[in-house]
């Protein structure tokens, strides 16, 4: 499968999954919103440019959007996840090491700590930016935090299950390919 | 003039992540309220396809409840039913009674609760169904229980503070009075034991003519059941050579197989009308027995 096509698929599951699966089943309380589809930016491939990752992530919360009838929301917080992510990655790999052996940031391909620093600076930027835009419209500081809080602790712990149950087999890129 | 291309170059990727920001930001801040409509309806066309093709499986988990809803919905119409209501003859009235009038005199002869049947058997030759109805929810001995299409189900028989339990038609040793909708002939209702979609009706009269299709109503003289809900249609007929009167096929007009919900219908004035049965009865007896 090429890259490309997997990667499309992959965003269909998601949105899917995000939409007709976590916003539809009855929340455990009203701060917790369980969010797992902007992992499919995280899990973009090593090889997307930094404009490219801009492009994509401003698409999938723009898709993510015109489902949830919240122009824009989602699409600001992709966006920035999506221009903070290769900082984050070169801060956390050596830079000639996993980048050239691996596709794209998995727990193989960065250890499983620097993996999961990785996913948690992300997601609590995304809920961070989000829930602060939405707190401009309601809410006080308080429900801010404890939002913040919960949701990341939520999507962190779905982002793990992920990980465990569906170990992305991903081949050493060698110079024989 | 070169120095400011090169910042902009240098920065381009930050300055695309800026004007992308600010894109959002405008969509989320302009179109939020009133216009978030005319900022879906691009991609509504999209969405609603996926959305109206998740909702024919959604539609399928939410079904039992629906169903709920439209069982109690039919059970407050089963109510208002003018079946229900008796006009009383006001001009000979001596007192005043406890039954609630409406303004045009009618008072209420039946008052009908939803169930749900909890246990059903058809294979026994003595079978009973369970309700998750008790007398906490009013429900007494002999009350007619019809299913959610109105067809004759059976007689409550016994009743426990959250459950009732109720003796099907499909039981030897149940009777019910029936007449036929066509000419109204009364008969009553039996089942012999055999198959569950086929009970027996009997005492009818020859000279009645009978068609098979014809339907079997319950009878305006039954004190446990309203008048005109269905019991059957009629399968066949044989006649009876002992008594000269026919006996009748039924297919039961009620699926006994799948029963879920069920109206328990009560008679208001049941009590009334069996007390002055019974009275007239001893009174006759009296006055049959020889004076000395």
């Amino acid at each position: 499968m090429s890259e490309l096509l997997r990667n499309i698929i992959r965003l269909a599951v998601f949105i899917l999954v995000q939409v007709y699966v976590l916003n539809k089943i009855p929340h455990l309380h009203k701060f917790i919103t369980p969010y797992l589809y902007y992992l499919f930016i995280l899990w973009l491939p090593f090889s997307v440019s930094r404009m490219g990752l801009l492009f994509v992530g401003f698409l999938t919360g723009l898709i993510l959007d015109y489902f949830m009838m919240t122009p824009g929301l989602h699409a600001a917080a992709c966006v920035l996840i999506a221009y903070v992510r290769p900082f984050v990655i070169g801060v956390l790999t050596p830079k000639d090491s996993s980048e050239f052996n691996y596709r794209e940031p998995s727990p193989r391909a960065m250890q499983w700590t620097p993996y999961m620093v990785y996913v948690l600076i992300l997601t609590v930027l995304h809920h961070g930016y989000m829930v602060f835009l939405e707190w401009l419209d309601v809410g006080n500081f308080l429900d801010f935090i404890i939002k913040v809080i919960a949701t990341t602790g939520i999507s962190m712990l779905m982002i793990f299950t992920v990980e465990l149950i569906f170990p992305r087999r991903l081949k050493f890129r060698t110079n024989t390919a | 003039m070169r120095n400011i291309f090169l910042f902009i170059r240098r920065y381009f990727t930050f300055f695309t992540f800026l004007v992308l920001q600010a894109v959002s930001l405008w969509f989320l801040f302009n179109y939020n309220r009133f216009h978030r409509a005319k900022f879906l309806g691009l991609a509504n066309e999209f969405t609603g396809r996926i959305n109206t093709q998740y909702n024919f499986v959604e539609d399928y988990f939410t079904l039992k409840e629906e169903n709920r809803r439209v069982h109690k919905m039919n059970d407050s119409l089963l109510n208002l039913l003018p079946l229900n209501f008796n006009r009383r003859d006001t001009s000979v009235q001596a007192y005043q009674d406890s039954i609630p009038y409406d303004t045009l005199g009618n008072y209420r002869r039946y008052l009908s609760r939803p169930a749900t049947v909890v246990y059903n058997t058809v294979n026994a030759d003595k079978n009973y169904i369970q309700l998750n109805r008790g007398s906490k929810d009013g429900i007494t001995d002999n009350m007619a229980v019809v299913s959610s299409d109105g067809h004759v189900v059976g007689v409550v028989i016994n009743v426990s503070p959250n459950f009732s339990q109720v003796m099907s038609l499909l039981h030897v040793q149940n009777t019910v009075s029936a007449a036929l909708k066509k000419t109204g002939e009364i008969g009553t209702v039996e089942w012999d034991g055999n198959n569950p979609r086929i009970i027996l009706m009997k005492k009818v009269p020859r000279t009645v003519e009978i068609n098979k299709g014809d339907s079997v109503l319950t009878s305006p003289v039954s004190f446990n059941f309203p008048p005109h809900y269905l019991i059957g249609t009629i399968e066949s007929s044989t006649v009876d050579a002992a008594t000269g009167t026919y006996i009748l096929k039924l297919r039961t007009a009620a699926n006994f197989y799948n029963l879920q919900h069920v109206h328990v219908i009560e008679n208001v004035e049941r009590e009334e009308q069996v007390k002055l049965f019974n009275e007239t009865r001893k009174k006759i007896e009296e006055v049959k027995r020889p004076p000395r």
